[in-house]
């Protein structure tokens, strides 16, 4: 097992002109955790890769890795494993050169970097595949070569550009528990770049959401997807209500809290019972609805005019097929499920 | 294009008709010289009554031809071998500097392109007898490299843009310094834009006769600079063969480059 | 957005230092132009300004511009070029119209034939033109042969041989901007036209030659920049007959020595020209704002 080393970012900030991409950006990852830095595009999560890989000079701020300080060091003597997004192989060589190739830049002896190349191909699952040209290879197997590159010289840290996005749905879902379990195995320090969150949610021990060039929030996919902090992280993880107070009562009859709430569309039941005393509940006319196979979604809209989605589990939905549009609906919340976002910045 | 529309028959014969004339006007000089090359006689009958090869092994037999023939090839391959290098760290320049820096380099380099012959000769020859070089090698070969600079520079510039910068960043990422990633990623992936490059600044050199006719001399007059005097005095059956020779060289090194590039 | 924080000046000066880097390449190739093209030029200018004695004095531009040569050299550079350009636009529009609308292959393999002088020597297409064209060349043979011509008609060492030349040179250069304008002309739009009424010569009016406009005026500013210069072609074609700037360059160097005279009649080639770059740059800014430019 390799020595995973902790990255500390430090303010740093970047700005092309008067578009600022990384805006006093601060993070620490722990030695031998899997962060990904999510965010829709724009938002400065490659513009951080990028910087902490070295190809982008952040305008000011720190990067270190342990106690080293990188921000100015060249990208050739970082030490860092990189997958890009297209996997950038070099097409002129081989497979087992593509991996042999930063052995050889170590200077390591021929037969120790074949050694040792043949070895991470086989943990990345290619024994066999050595000899190939790169253009003879499918998507899923580039990503692997992309990844046994990285890894094959021990870089104390790996950095992963949306290393998924050009394969398809079914590969991508193998590729992201092979990439955890690489990491598990490895124990290396992992920065991980996606827009997809659940991707994110699958794949990460904690996401940091980025939007406009800063991080709104770092935290455990779990308190990510139920206790966002931001409205803008309620929303990009997933069908989320954003419930002014007003709207809002306490089945109990209790006095709701002034707060704005987040509901996300899977949290509501149609029955009372399923929400306990201390939940909430929302009133009001059946907009649309649409069957999506495993669930149903409704459009409601509040009495107070606000419009609601409603996301109930195809097997709980009995009733809903004959729900008609005008139809008066309460929407119930289990309290667990309702979460004061603090503060009603977007 | 024009067969969207209906009904053109008789506009097309035409069109037709006088592009086979135009035609047949850009290929006849280099054709109807072919079969003089072989003619038996002094003079340029058409056709020739008889056929012979007197003609290529004057010009194989001739020092002074033969010379010259060494002389070009010599400044064709120093010129591609400076030319190319120097075009392609330009045209890396230019690609990564972007913005109004790799305007004006790429303004700069591509001026001797545009400026006439005529001036770059004189100018180069009074700069040369300056420093006393009026009919070395050195003198001929600056004057091509800097021709062959923007043709090497037209050939490498879009390969560049096609090229896929990430390629050189997982390079450095893996370790590599910048002599190293130009060398190990950039130079063998554009492999065949490099190879044309190298002909088309050997052909510039060869192909080059204003700045040798006015920079060159004695030992170091190339081909077109005797070509050229020849023409002038007077019209000797050996050129038919040269330029024979010429084109069917040249013919051979354009097919079979682009015949590799489709492949 | 908040302010971003100052700038670290040690990364700024590393940022520096990475342009400059790359500047540095550029730096070889940018020497030897230099050295070989703009410093030839310089001198050009400041010979001009030299007696044979290395004095410096204006007499050189007196002598030369006072001269009827120079004037009537000025005359037959410009002659040329025109003519040049006319016959290029006359021969090359309706080829490239030809060769826009042949099937793919068939226009490749004609524009691989049309490009072929473009590959082979001005010197080998210049003898080409001599042999052909001489008093006992194979074009007057024909024409005496045949009955057309009693005598042999003066087809080279003169403006006519010289034109020729020109023409055979310039014209695939001509061609491949105009070849490249019409063949991105969207088929569609002659259909619509067509449909619409319009015959076949307005449509060619009214459509393609408009759409072309671009690729055509490209291809006339490669023939000035190049013929303006040319000095082969008149040098052999002409026969001493036939005098642009360009052979008067040579001539005042060579035959006479005079380093001077020879650098104030580049200087007024080099002029010309950037006159003439200018009106293409002006009429090209026309064509633009007329949304006529395509290509």
């Amino acid at each position: 097992m390799m020595k995973s080393l902790p990255i500390t970012i430090d303010s740093v900030s970047k700005s092309y002109g008067t578009y600022v991409a990384l805006d006093d950006v601060s993070l620490h990852i722990q030695a031998g955790e899997f962060l990904t830095l999510l965010g829709p595009s724009g938002s400065g999560k490659t513009t951080l890769l990028m910087a902490l890989a070295g190809f982008v000079r952040p305008d000011s701020g720190k990067l270190l890795l342990g106690d080293r300080d990188i921000t100015r060091l060249a990208p050739n003597k970082r030490d860092i494993g990189i997958v890009f997004q297209n996997y950038a192989l070099f097409p002129h060589m081989n497979v087992l050169s593509n991996v042999e190739y930063p052995l050889a830049l170590r200077k390591m002896p021929k037969a120790e970097a074949r050694r040792r190349a043949l070895d991470t191909l086989a943990r990345v699952k290619l024994e066999g595949l050595a000899e190939r040209n790169i253009a003879a290879l499918s998507g899923g197997q580039r990503q692997r070569v992309a990844l046994a590159r990285a890894i094959v010289f021990e870089p104390r840290v790996m950095l992963m550009d949306e290393p998924l996005s050009a394969l398809d749905k079914n590969l991508r879902e193998t590729m992201q528990y092979e990439i955890r379990r690489l990491h598990d195995d490895l124990g290396i320090t992992t920065i991980y770049v996606t827009h997809d969150q659940r991707e994110a949610l699958i794949i990460s021990d904690r996401i940091a959401v980025m939007n406009s060039g800063r991080i709104q929030q770092i935290d455990t996919p779990q308190r990510i997807y139920d206790r966002p902090s931001t409205r803008f992280v309620a929303e990009f993880m997933g069908e989320a209500n954003i419930v002014a107070p007003g709207l809002v009562r306490r089945i109990d009859g209790a006095d709701a809290s002034g707060a704005t709430l987040m509901i996300r569309a899977e949290s509501f039941h149609l029955d009372a019972r399923h929400a306990g005393r201390d939940g909430m509940a929302l009133d009001g006319t059946l907009r649309a609805k649409a069957f999506r196979g495993e669930n149903w979604l409704l459009t409601l809209v509040l009495d107070g005019g606000q419009e609601v989605l409603v996301c109930i589990p195809a097997a709980l939905a009995s009733g809903c097929g004959e729900l008609a549009t005008g139809a008066r609906v309460t929407a119930y919340a289990p309290a667990a499920k309702v979460h004061p976002l603090p503060e009603a910045k977007t | 294009m024009l067969e969207a529309y209906p009904d053109n028959r008789l506009f097309r014969i035409f069109l037709w008709g006088f592009s086979v004339l135009v035609m047949a006007f850009l290929m006849l000089p280099t054709l109807v010289v072919v079969p003089l090359s072989f003619s038996a006689s002094n003079l340029l009958e058409f056709p020739p009554r008889a056929y012979s090869l007197r003609w290529y092994e004057t010009f194989f037999g001739s020092a002074t031809w033969m010379t010259a023939l060494r002389t070009s090839l010599i400044l064709g391959t120093l010129t591609a071998v400076v030319a190319v290098p120097l075009g392609l760290l330009a045209c890396i320049s230019i690609n990564r500097l972007g913005g109004k820096a790799a305007i004006l380099i790429q303004g700069i380099l591509l001026t001797p392109s545009i400026v006439p012959g005529i001036l770059l000769a004189i100018g180069l020859f009074f700069v040369l007898a300056a420093q006393r070089l009026v009919g070395t090698l050195f003198g001929v070969l600056v004057g091509h490299v800097v021709l062959a600079i923007p043709v090497a520079c037209i050939v490498l510039l879009p390969a560049l843009a096609r090229f896929d910068w990430n390629q050189v960043q997982a390079a450095r990422s893996l370790g590599a310094n910048w002599a190293r990633a130009i060398g190990g990623i950039i130079v063998p992936q554009l492999q065949i834009s490099l190879l044309s490059a190298t002909l088309m600044a050997f052909l510039t050199s060869l192909d080059e006769s204003v700045i040798s006719i006015f920079v060159a001399s004695g030992q170091n007059s190339t081909l077109p600079k005797l070509m050229f005097l020849s023409l002038r005095d007077q019209i000797d059956p050996t050129i038919a063969a040269i330029s024979t020779l010429w084109t069917v060289i040249v013919v051979a090194v354009v097919l079979i480059v682009s015949l590799r590039q489709k492949s | 957005m908040t302010a971003t924080a100052t700038a670290d000046p040690a990364l700024a000066a590393d940022a520096l230092r990475e342009r400059r880097f790359f500047l540095s390449l550029s730096l070889p190739a940018l020497f030897i132009v230099g050295l070989a093209a703009v410093l030839p030029i310089l001198w050009i200018i400041r010979q001009s300004f030299l007696t044979t004695g290395g004095e410096y004095t204006f007499s050189n531009y007196e002598k030369v511009l006072s001269s009827g040569l120079t004037w009537s050299a000025l005359v037959t550079t410009l002659e040329l070029s025109l003519a040049t350009l006319a016959i290029c636009i006359l021969l090359g529009t309706p080829l490239a119209l030809a060769l826009a609308s042949a099937r793919p292959r068939v226009a490749n393999l004609l524009m691989a034939f049309v490009m072929l002088p473009l590959w082979t020597s001005i010197l080998v297409r210049t003898y080409g033109w001599l042999v052909l064209l001489r008093r006992d060349g194979l074009i007057n043979a024909a024409l005496t042969g045949s009955g057309l011509t009693a005598e042999p008609l003066p087809l080279v060492y003169n403006f006519t041989g010289t034109l020729i030349g020109m023409v055979h040179y310039m014209l695939p250069l001509f061609l491949l901007p105009v070849y490249a304008a019409m063949r991105d002309i969207d088929a569609n739009l002659i259909r619509a036209s067509s449909s619409m009424g319009a015959s076949l010569g307005q449509v060619i009016r009214r459509v393609i030659l408009p759409l072309s406009a671009g690729g055509i005026f490209s291809g006339s500013t490669i023939v000035f920049i190049y013929t303006i210069g040319f000095f082969i072609t008149p040098a052999v074609l002409g026969g001493g007959k036939v005098n642009p700037l360009s052979t008067r360059i040579e001539r005042t160097l060579s035959t006479f020595q005079d380093w001077g005279s020879a650098s104030v009649l580049g200087i007024l080639l080099l002029v010309v020209m950037a006159m003439i770059g200018m009106m293409f740059l002006a009429a090209r800014r026309l064509l633009t704002r007329n949304g006529a430019a395509h290509a």
